[in-house]
This record gives structure tokens, sequence and C-alpha cells, in this order.
């Protein structure tokens, strides 16, 4: 079976240690974990966990079994890329001369669709929000002049498909 | 705790005392039914300690020699009794020697609750003296885990940790308690938990799946069941027999789902897997609809999955959604609690035989009786066989005793030869394969079952590992009855060796003690036999024994179990030598 980037999004009570629990069912089978993303959701005490992991769909569904197993997780999907909207956030910090030396940088930035979040006299920071592939592109065509520090976020993402999540919540306790 | 749970009022809400967390843990146990608690003290636990010498009246603790064999010895307890099994332990040392029970319970689907005393939370992450993360450290191998540093958590943590082991897919639950938590004062209201919204222990049953498999099964022409210890825990071994009585469907049992059906069953034709019966084994690959019941396709029953049961069509019955498709790719799978399940299926199965097919495991039976069983039971060497001792080990006990082996050879000869007459009769560490199970397992079960009588059967490598726990024999008096099968060797490990590394017997040989006087030592009954024509005299009056007894025997020293199949091969390429 062929390998395929797939997120992960798991919806749960925001719990103490099921991030560690979430982690080693990864661990457990070998799997690498790409991008890992912990935030609130809409609905109050519910986290939402995405992970984004390169593996086979047979592997996936099991995966998603044992996570769905947690006491804590109230619902676990996975999606490919095509049945998501995802981003990823990355900042470059920057050696503040350069944007004034070498006038290309700022067409770099204007052409990529990236932002200035700050300038000082001695650096200054870009961010880039998009697809892997144009944080990447950036990124290449920023290394020749020198990249302080660079960081990328995990994969935040909503899907097509509608979660009903709400409505799995209010079932559960009648 | 943000876990959102509905629970039903057990305490009058009325009038609340301030109570200390320790002697809330106690009364959160005694309100959830417990009177039985096995476990070791030390320092981080104390407190619950200095409350179980209050209570000692309602609440009777075992002290094991050590926290494994409390651990195990609670296995033991809920096997036979379908409840929950309570162990506790200190911090540090104390809970990490209660990981491989842990591991064992989760493998097994057994419902423990096991509590560790932690070090104060003002302590926490300071590694303080006996401080160890145990709540990461538990985390594979529990069902579910929680560190409580609050003494107001108690009632609804512990409320929630014994919901959660006995729910479902029963498993292990560990509860750590800081020692602040334990000191701390509260008002104590008990509310039994009865829901957790992020939870769903049993999956809805679907009606159009029954119909689905009842089709398959009545359209079969060689249908094959394939028992778990889903039908012990979820309590179905009426609705089990019932079901292939109805259609006639031969049946064979994994090593956990033993005595979920009589063994002495017109339709029972034994166990399957690398150590199994030879007809359920080569049958496999023969059947058109295999029905899976409670089980999870181990690969000690698989064998090589590419060429297990491929001709036929799958039916699983389970109530873990994560089993479904784990291993065997089904046709249908029916999810839900196998009493329900089952129960709902019966009418739409109709009355059949399958006469034909049923007399091909009669055939295969003499097949396997010709080249294994008859020199096994009626061998014509000096040395006692393993199948001879469980042979009068059925004669002695007319098969309504509890069996608890340990693991390795012996334990798979009482899978293959031992007659189990009533259910929740044989206990065993099965997806772990944990050494040194047996003895405090035996314990517990007698404690659980204080009207059966208890055999655990173990190998001499076994009973080296928590040896001590003839100390709680010892001190309980608990009635329990042991047999060491003594062969000198690490038998199994011995006979991989012998069959797949040339005879290179690689550190299996072992010098032993005088197990004889070792339980003498203990205050244990003993006796041992060299000769075949003591042995069924020895075990009578053990069996007729009212205290515990310790029976040493000693048996041929490189015997094998057959049949087998080895690793890798598919299930009807079983090895009859």
């Amino acid at each position: 079976m062929q390998k395929e980037t797939y997120t992960i999004s798991v919806y749960s009570e925001n719990n103490l240690g099921l991030l560690n629990r979430i982690s080693t069912i990864f661990l457990k089978r070998h799997i690498n974990i790409e991008s890992l993303t912990v935030s609130n959701t809409e609905i109050e005490h519910v986290s939402r966990f995405i992970i984004v992991v390169n593996i086979t769909e047979d592997q996936v569904k099991k995966i998603i079994g044992q996570i769905e197993k947690q006491i804590e997780v109230i619902k676990a999907y996975y999606h490919t890329n095509e049945e998501s909207i995802y981003v990823q956030s990355a900042l470059f910090k920057i050696k503040s001369h350069l944007l004034f030396d070498e006038r290309q940088i700022q067409n770099i930035i204007k052409n990529s669709n990236a932002q200035i979040v700050t300038v000082s006299p001695e650096f200054f920071v870009i961010e880039k929000s998009g697809r892997k592939e144009e944080i990447e592109q950036l990124y290449s065509e920023l290394l020749p002049f020198g990249i302080m520090q660079f960081v990328r976020s995990g994969r935040i993402s909503v899907t097509k498909e509608e979660m009903k999540i709400s409505e799995i919540l209010k079932k559960q306790l009648n | 705790m943000e876990t959102i749970t509905k629970s039903k009022e057990l305490v009058s809400q009325e009038k609340t005392i301030q109570i200390a967390g320790s002697e809330a843990v106690v009364k959160c146990l005694l309100a959830e039914g417990v009177d039985l608690i096995y476990g070791y003290p030390g320092g981080a636990i104390m407190p619950v300690y200095d409350e179980f010498y209050k209570y000692q009246n309602e609440l009777h603790h075992v002290l094991t020699r050590h926290e494994q064999g409390a651990v195990h010895a609670a296995q033991g307890f809920a096997r036979v009794s379908g409840k929950v099994g309570v162990a506790i332990a200190t911090s540090g040392p104390g809970a990490t020697n209660l990981v491989t029970g842990l591991a064992d319970a989760q493998i097994d689907s057994t419902p423990l609750v096991c509590i560790t005393g932690q070090v104060g939370s003002h302590l926490l992450g300071s590694d303080a003296f006996q401080e160890t993360d145990i709540i990461s450290i538990s985390t594979p191998v529990t069902k579910w885990n929680y560190q409580i540093t609050k003494a107001s958590e108690i009632p609804e943590v512990l409320s929630k940790a014994f919901y959660i082991a006995k729910s479902g897919r029963p498993g292990p639950v560990l509860i750590d308690i800081t020692k602040d938590a334990q000191f701390g004062m509260m008002d104590f209201i008990y509310k039994k938990c009865t829901k957790i919204r992020s939870y769903t222990p049993v999956p809805q049953m679907e009606l159009s799946k029954i119909e689905a498999a009842a089709e398959l099964i009545n359209k079969a022409k060689k249908p094959f069941v394939v028992f778990g210890q889903g039908v012990t825990l979820g309590q179905a071994e009426v609705e089990l027999q019932a079901f292939v009585e109805k259609a006639q469907i031969p049946s064979a049992s994994t090593l956990l789902g033993l005595s979920a059906l009589a063994t002495n069953h017109e339709l029972n034709f034994g166990m399957v897997g690398m150590h199994g019966h030879y007809a359920p084994n080569v049958l496999t690959n023969e059947c058109d609809v295999l029905i899976a019941v409670g089980m999870r396709f181990d690969d000690r029953v698989t064998g090589n999955l590419e060429t297990y049961a491929k001709q036929a069509k799958i039916i699983h019955f389970e109530i873990d959604p994560a089993e479904v498709d784990k291993n065997v790719k089904t046709d249908v799978a029916v999810l839900g609690n196998v009493k329900d399940t089952l129960k709902e299926l019966l009418p739409f199965i109709n009355k059949n035989e399958h006469q034909k097919w049923v007399q091909k495991f009669k055939d295969l039976y003499q097949v396997e009786f010709k080249e294994v069983i008859d020199a096994q039971l009626n061998s014509n060497k000096d040395s006692v066989t393993m199948a001879e001792v469980i042979e009068a080990l059925n004669k002695a006990t007319k098969g309504d005793a509890i069996l608890v082996p340990d693991v390795g050879q012996h334990q798979m000869i009482t899978g293959r030869y031992a007659n189990f007459n009533q259910k929740r009769s044989e206990v065993t560490s099965g997806g772990l394969g944990t050494m040194g199970f047996a003895l405090p397992a035996a314990i517990g079960a007698k404690m659980g079952a204080p009207n059966r009588e208890v055999v655990a059967i173990i190998g001499d490598g076994c009973v080296q590992m928590n040896i001590q726990e003839l100390g709680t024999i010892l001190q309980t008096k608990v009635p329990v009855k042991i047999i060491v099968l003594n062969n000198e060797f690490l038998g199994m490990v011995r006979q991989w060796q012998e069959l797949f590394f040339d005879r290179r017997y690689a550190s299996t040989e072992m010098i032993n003690p005088d197990f004889v006087k070792i339980a003498d030592g203990y205050g244990i009954r003993a006796n041992r036999v060299t000769k075949r024509e003591d042995l069924s005299g020895a075990i009578a009056e053990m069996i007729a024994s009212k205290s515990s007894y310790f029976l040493e025997v000693n048996v041929e020293k490189e015997g094998n179990v057959f049949p087998m199949i080895p690793t890798g091969a598919t299930v009807s390429d079983v090895r009859l030598k």
C-alpha cells in the first residue's frame, strides 16, 4: 500500500496526560509524527490535536482505532490533503542591513506574500503562512542572504466535511 | 478534572463529613464493594495504610511479598470473580514493580484498579526520595491513569477508575495519589460514575450486521467458531453454547477462551494456535466461514497472516472496534458485547447439521491422538510426562478445579490436556506471557473463588520468579495447591533451541534448589514425585488436603510440546513431531 500524507484530527477533553497517551500510540508502532499542534476548539473544554503523518491508509485506520479507544478522546478523523484546508506558519529572522544592502530581499518578501512583523536596528522578522512548499520556497530564496533563525509551526487545518462534535457530545450524555 | 461525567449519588449529600484523603480512599473502595485488596506498604502510601488499620474489619488487606505478587494476585482474583481486582503500592520502586502486572492486565483485558502513593505535590519533579514518574511509565500499559494532587479529587477519580476498569473491554487503571492529597482534608461525597461523555464502552449493536452474519452462517457448509476470553468477560458462555449447538458448528478456543465452553462438549475441538490441537489448526484453512467470538487474532493464534483462513469469509463478534481488521480483515464485523450480539443472533440462525464437516474434526483428532496424545498419556519412557500429570489431575478434580498455569511448556500442556467443566476455570498469562504469574495469581484466584479447588501448575523456571509469594500463603493460610513440573530446564526455550538453534542450549539448563525444603520452610505441606506409580496417589493426597499443598513432580527432561506451528508458518502446516 502507498504511503500518503494524512492529517489526523483528534477531538478530546483537554486532559493532562492525553498528549503523552496519544504520542505513545505512534511511538509504539515506530511511526514518525511530522507535525503536531494542540489547541482549543470552538467548544468549551474540548481540545483538538492536529497530527500530520506519512503512512499507509491501513496504518492510519488502525491508528485512529487506537486513538479513539483512549478514554478522553471524543472522536478522531483522518483526512488526505485534498480533503482539508491547511496551512503552516514560519518565522525568519534576518539581519536588518540586508534589507537595504540587498534590494532583492524586498521583492522576495513582496512576491511571497510574506509580512514583516518587526524591525529593529539589528534584525527584522518575516512571517509567512501557507503550504509547506511555499514556506520551503521562501526559505530557499532567503538562504543565500543568511538566515539568523528559522522556525516553522505544525500544521493547522480545518476540514471540508462537517465534524458534528457538539452533536456527539450531546448524544453521549443522554 | 475537566472530564465531564454523569454519576449516581451513593451517599446522601445532606451532611458531608470532613475526612482525610487517605480515609476517603478507603471509603471509596468500600463504596465500590471492595473487601479484599493486595498490596505492600511504604513511605508515600502510609496514610492510606493507617486507614487500613482502622478499617480492617471491613477491608481485608493481603500483604504480598513483592508488589508484582500483589498485582498478579489482584489479576487472579479478578479473572475468577469477574470483579475489579485492587492492588496498592508505594511510590518509586513500589509503583514500578506493578508495571509487569499492568502490562499483563492490559493485554489480557483484566479489570484492575491499582493505587500508588506519590511524593508530596510540592516535590514532584524534584527527584525526591522514591519519586518516579509512574504516570508516564504506566501510560502505554493502562486503560487509563491519573495523578491526584488534591484530596478533593479522590472520590470522583476513584469512581471513574472503577467504571473505566470494568466497563466495555476491561483493563487496568492506575491512580497515583500524592502524599499531601492523602493528608488533605475534604468533604466526602461518593457518587458512582455511570457515564463519561468522551467514552463509549460498548459500541452500538447493528441489526443489519447480525443479519448479514446469520446469512453467512446459515449458508455455510463448513463453518468454524473460534472463541476467546471475550466470551468469559462478557459472561456469554450460555449464549455461545446455544449458538454452536443450534447450528452444530465445530468450535475451538484460544488459550484465554479455555473453559468458556466445557472441554468435553461434543462440539469443542480444543485449542487453536501455536501449540493448539491439530484439527482446529488444520481446518482453519479449510472452513468456509470462520466465526471469531471475543478474540483478537493474536499472532500465536494465526501463524502467518498471509495464509490464515484466506478461503473463508470472516465474521468477527467483538466489543473493541480497534480490534476489527487489526490483524485479519473481516467480511462482517458485529460490534457489541458478545452476550448481547449472540443472543440477538440466535433467532436468525437456522438449525443445522454439519455431520461430514464435524467428522473431519473427529478424524483429525484421531490422527493427533495416534501421533501425539497417546504417547504423551501412555508413555513407555521411565520419566513422567507433563501430560500424565495433567491427566492425573483431571481424574482427581473431575475437571472441576480452577487451574492456573504459568508460562511455557507446562502452560501449553495444561491448555491441551486439562478438562474444564465449569466456566472461569483457567487463569493464565496469555498475551504477555509473564513467567512468575501463576503463584500469586493462584492466591488471588483462591480468594476470589474460595469454594473451588485452585491448582497452580508451574515450571521450575517460573516458580523461581515470585517464589517469595509462598510467604503470602504462609501468612494468609490460603489453601491453594501448587504443582511444580520440574524438568530442570527452561523447557519452552530449550525446545526452540533444540528445533531451531541446533540444540545449542544457551542458559536454559537449571540447577535447582530443593523445592520441597523451600515449601517446608514456608510451612506448606510438600511432597515430591519421581516415579509414575506414585503420581496419582500424590495428586489425590494433594487434592484431599484442606490446607495449601506443594507437589513437585520430576518430569521428562527434554520433552517437547507438539503439535507445533513454527513461527512464520501457516496454521495448516502444524507439525505433529
